[in-house]
């Protein structure tokens, strides 16, 4: 899933300066699995932004509205009625359900809640862990399905680096080694013999060059 | 402020404090009439948007009170909520409220004086710290003042 974190209280609250009713927007994806942009932590923030703004004798309304995913139109397409009725949107989702909005909605301001940190998963309830770097050129197979690309800090294709010191990494002693993830899974599965091959570098044109990526499903095309 | 009441709201758990609070009724103690008590099923009920909503319908303190700790009826419930409490204090933080406007205590249902002796220590905190901000009725008697 898309993990994202939210911005520092104070920096929502500027954004929000001048406005009298807002949309705080949730969305049911990624976010609310990472507790930090469903229903639950949209109505955190709007009772923290009422109250903050009533302490400051400068009330403010506010709409509180989830939907099932910001980055699908059908889904967005639910508050139209609703966008106009406010000064902005501030969207609890990650930077792609931002985006979608945005471009739906033109007439209205749309503002992000949220850093989008990374693509990861859950360790255990409320622990969260990059996984993917989606560089678009996957290496799994040769490295027991642990990433290179996001478990090295420097991403090497052919590590370990000398900075390796007893399945740790230089740049901190919590952070584990990726490439002795990946040689002592390698060595349990009996697969060293995929170590010994030299990965070519990495083809970064499917990771950023040539701008926006896109996915396109030929038979789902009218 | 002068004649300030603190209104106080306690989110208290079905086996433990509300217990309290029924053994310290039966046991004829006295504590502080601005504690509203709310029963809660366990305190592992508890989120931030409670705790949130109670000081902005105007709570000038609230308190969570569960069971004490490796007693909860739900075997984890208390040690959920205390994480919650302590994350809330920082949202509150945020908002302009001091964090010690919140609090969890642990006690028994056995510990009817401790009910008694925790609202009043309470209710003494919230009274030194005032009324909260967004407490509407005090701003109004405060703006007139001014």
């Amino acid at each position: 899933m898309v993990i994202g974190e939210r911005k520092p209280f104070e920096e929502i609250t500027r954004m929000l300066e001048g406005h009298k009713k807002v949309m705080v927007l949730g969305c049911g994806g990624c976010v609310t699995v990472c507790l930090t942009g469903g229903d639950e932590a949209v109505r955190v923030l709007s009772s923290q932004l009422r109250m903050a703004r009533d302490n400051q004798g400068n009330p403010i309304e506010i709409i509180e509205k989830t939907v099932e995913r910001q980055c699908d139109p059908e889904y967005i397409e639910e508050v139209h009625a609703l966008v106009p009725e406010v000064d902005a949107v501030l969207s609890m989702a990650c930077g792609a359900g931002v985006g979608f909005m945005a471009e739906r909605y033109t007439s209205t301001p749309l503002y992000p809640a949220l850093n989008t940190t990374f693509v990861g998963g859950s360790k255990k309830e409320g622990y969260y862990v990059e996984r993917c770097q989606t560089c678009g050129e996957c290496k799994l197979y040769y490295t027991g399905g642990i990433c290179p690309i996001t478990r090295c800090s420097k991403s090497l294709l052919n590590g370990p680096c000398g900075g390796s010191t007893k399945g740790k990494c230089e740049i901190d002693p919590e952070v584990d080694c990726g490439w002795q993830l990946i040689v002592d899974r390698l060595k349990s599965l009996n697969l060293m013999d995929r170590y010994e091959e030299i990965m070519t570098s990495n083809d970064w044109r499917t990771n950023r060059d040539g701008g926006p990526r896109k996915m396109v499903r030929e038979d789902f095309q009218r | 402020m002068q004649g300030f009441e603190p209104t106080i709201v306690a989110f208290c758990c079905h086996y433990c404090a509300y217990g309290a609070a029924d053994l310290a009724g039966s046991m004829r103690l006295e504590y502080p009439p601005n504690i509203r008590v709310i029963r809660l099923p366990c305190t592992g009920k508890i989120t931030p948007v409670f705790l949130l909503r109670a000081f902005e319908k105007g709570a000038d303190g609230v308190y969570v009170a569960g069971c004490l700790e490796g007693d909860c009826h739900f075997i984890q419930g208390n040690l959920v909520a205390k994480p919650r409490v302590n994350y809330t204090k920082k949202l509150i933080e945020e908002v302009g409220l001091e964090p010690e406007r919140l609090e969890m205590f642990n006690m028994s249902a056995a510990m009817g004086p401790r009910f008694a002796e925790v609202a009043l220590e309470f209710t003494e905190r919230i009274k030194n710290l005032g009324p909260s901000p967004i407490n509407k009725k005090y701003r109004n008697l405060k703006n007139e003042a001014a």
